[in-house]
């Protein structure tokens, strides 16, 4: 099966170079240290520690803390997967490996499944890594203020399984933005830059303008969010302009359809092209 | 052992805008020898060996191996090894696990990978990071990914850019090698010097046309040779030749006579009683006669004409051609030179050639050595074509 060989091969690239563990383990702490954080900062004012008037923010119950600080790791994390993302097929253009990739697998949808496959492996791993470490260090820290971690709740192992297609579904994404702008450094800043600024602010901006809410929740973060079903800006922010997040499996299936359109567009507008 | 496969161009075109890169290349490269594809810089080599390696796609045309197009190929690797330039590799990947890569892509198995390092004699830095690796560790390594499957083709583009002597040295014979094992090879060059001592087989092109399809000695014409002859009663010698009307120019270095062969000449002037310091057969510089296949002013029968005969060239008179390319060991200029003086007389001329191509080499020839060397040896004495430099000179 060649699809099988392309996939093995692109597992062979992903684990040959240091990038994986640099980027597994940058994740680890960057969802740990902030999950932890979180969660002890909001651990003590549940559980009265930290009276409530010491912050001006808001106080999230003892109930719903749980899968607050668990979904960091999607909420924080998702950006990990998807640079790997765009590094899987950015670091063939960069290196002009293509060339010998598409000599061992001459047929390019082959070879565009095979590294859809192997991101599939990519995003099961790095989303083990981000919900060991957010529930890891979470569960920890509200067990040390005496918070209920709801580790037994069918709930929780669900809100998990939600996490993993969410951070498998942001390594397609990456790979399908990696097709379509062939330049890595371009690819990164440009996913790091929407990502960590122009989503957030206008996600930010969203939830106190009444007119732009409807427009926002459509958002790839907000869609991962709405899938995952619980996050810093549904429990903060998106609180105040309620009913503005979509059902989960929406928020899944529009997350899917980023993922798509992207490798769809990478597809017709730039993986076909020739190698030279 | 792996079969080799005829790699056949139909008509090939790739247009990029208005300019043909490529344009009608027809051309048929047989197994069993090593040929070389040879053209300037920007010829369309590169893009050539692309479509054939289905990395790019034709306006129109069609490139086969062994009758099927490389992307219908069932294992690529295991029919096709192709090394397009040496820069082709993450960096911080071994030499090692680059390979195990493309292994596991074809479905080859990670023993191999040991082999052919151990082959292109990389065994040593196996574990080293690619990126550490010089421009001639790198061209090794980029022949060892085209030996993984053990194909009986192998394409290579400028595959002696940046190794060293000895580097070239082993990659001719392994080249040869692998030819003679039934393979077929097909080699880049821009420099026909790089490659007349390995490949038997050639095609030539220039601004994406075909120019030249044949082999090494296809390529000159009977015509193109000469024999220089010099005495030092030079006034004697032209008498004895105005005296059985033989034609000839005088040169500095002697007189080139363009239609008698030098067992005539030699009879000539026994007979007049004339001592000869120089008699020789002299052929056009193969560089001369690429450069002029290449900017127009030759045309080759192999494409011109419409019979595809590339080889009648040589029939007219297969003795002297045969003769003409065949002097590895450089006795053209010992042989009929008793005095010695022949070198020195000719170490200016190289060295003074007014158009800036010392490193012309053409082929000496001696009738007394005949041999069955396709090519003559860079290191026999080097002298210009024996026309337009030194008329310039007189």
């Amino acid at each position: 099966m060649s699809l099988v060989r392309a996939t093995r091969s692109e597992l062979t690239k992903q684990f040959t170079t240091s990038i994986w563990w640099v980027l597994a383990i940058v994740l680890f702490l960057y969802v740990g240290t902030s999950a932890a954080g979180i969660a002890g900062a909001f651990a003590a004012l549940a559980s009265g520690s930290l009276p409530a008037d010491a912050t001006n923010g808001p106080v999230i119950p003892a109930e719903t803390l749980p899968p607050f600080v668990y979904s960091i790791a999607t909420a924080v994390g998702y950006v990990f997967p998807l640079l790997i993302g765009s590094l899987v097929v950015t670091g063939e253009f960069r290196h002009k490996t293509l060339t010998p990739t598409f000599l061992a697998t001459p047929r390019r949808g082959v070879a565009l499944s095979g590294k859809v496959v192997a991101g599939v492996v990519m995003g099961l791993l790095y989303a083990a890594i981000a919900i060991i470490a957010a529930v890891g260090a979470g569960a920890a820290l509200l067990a040390v203020f005496g918070i209920d971690t709801r580790l037994g709740d069918s709930a929780t192992w669900a809100l998990m399984g939600r996490m993993v297609i969410a951070l498998v579904l942001w390594v397609l994404i990456g790979i399908g933005v990696g097709t379509l702008i062939r330049n890595q450094v371009a690819a990164v800043v440009g996913l790091l830059a929407f990502t960590q600024f122009v989503e957030p602010i206008l996600r930010t901006i969203g939830a106190v303008a009444e007119g732009i809410a409807p427009i926002t929740k459509y958002l790839p973060g907000a869609a991962s969010d709405a899938l995952v079903g619980a996050s810093i800006y549904s429990s903060l922010g998106a609180a105040g302009a309620g009913g503005s997040t979509l059902e989960w499996w929406v928020g899944g299936l529009l997350l899917l359809g980023y993922a798509a359109v992207f490798l769809l567009l990478g597809w017709l507008f730039s993986w076909r092209r020739d190698v030279s | 052992m792996p079969e080799g496969h005829v790699l056949e161009f139909t008509a090939v075109t790739k247009r990029f805008g208005p300019v043909a890169a490529v344009d009608g290349l027809t051309a048929r490269v047989e197994p069993g020898v090593v040929t070389g594809f040879l053209g300037p810089n920007g010829a369309g080599k590169t893009t050539s060996l692309r479509i054939l390696l289905g990395l790019v796609r034709a306006t129109s045309g069609r490139a086969t191996i062994g009758g099927k197009t490389y992307a219908d190929l069932p294992h690529p690797l295991q029919t096709v090894g192709a090394a397009l330039e040496a820069s082709s590799f993450h960096p911080g990947r071994t030499a090692a696990n680059h390979l195990r890569v493309y292994a596991r892509a074809a479905g080859i198995s990670d023993a191999r990978v040991d082999e052919v390092l151990g082959l292109v004699g990389l065994a040593g830095v196996a574990g080293r990071k690619v990126g550490g690796f010089s421009l001639g560790m790198r061209q090794r390594l980029g022949l060892a990914y085209t030996l993984l499957g053990d194909p009986g083709v192998l394409v290579l583009d400028e595959p002696a850019n940046g190794l060293d002597p000895e580097g070239i040295k082993w990659l001719r014979g392994f080249l040869r090698q692998l030819a003679q094992e039934g393979r077929t090879v097909l080699v880049s060059s821009h420099m026909l010097a790089e490659v007349q001592q390995t490949v038997s087989s050639l095609l030539i092109i220039s601004n994406g046309r075909l120019v030249y399809e044949g082999d090494m000695a296809g390529l000159t014409q009977p015509d193109d040779y000469a024999t220089i002859v010099d005495a030092p009663d030079r006034a004697a010698l032209a008498a004895a030749l105005d005296a059985q009307g033989i034609p000839y120019e005088q040169l500095r270095t002697g007189f080139t006579v363009r239609e008698a062969d030098p067992a005539r000449l030699g009879a000539i002037a026994a007979s007049a009683g004339i001592a000869l310091s120089n008699l020789q057969r002299r052929g056009p510089a193969l560089e001369e006669v690429f450069l002029d296949l290449v900017n127009g002013t030759r045309v080759h029968t192999s494409v011109a004409g419409a019979a595809p005969a590339p080889t009648d060239a040589t029939v007219g008179g297969p003795s002297e051609v045969t003769e003409a390319a065949a002097d590895p060991a450089g006795t053209a200029a010992a042989a009929p030179a008793p005095d010695g003086a022949t070198p020195a007389d000719h170490a200016p001329d190289s060295t003074a050639a007014p158009d800036g191509t010392p490193a012309a080499e053409p082929a000496p020839a001696s009738a007394s050595a005949p041999d069955s060397a396709p090519a003559p040896d860079p290191t026999s004495t080097r002298e210009p074509a024996p026309t337009d430099a030194e008329e310039e000179q007189r």
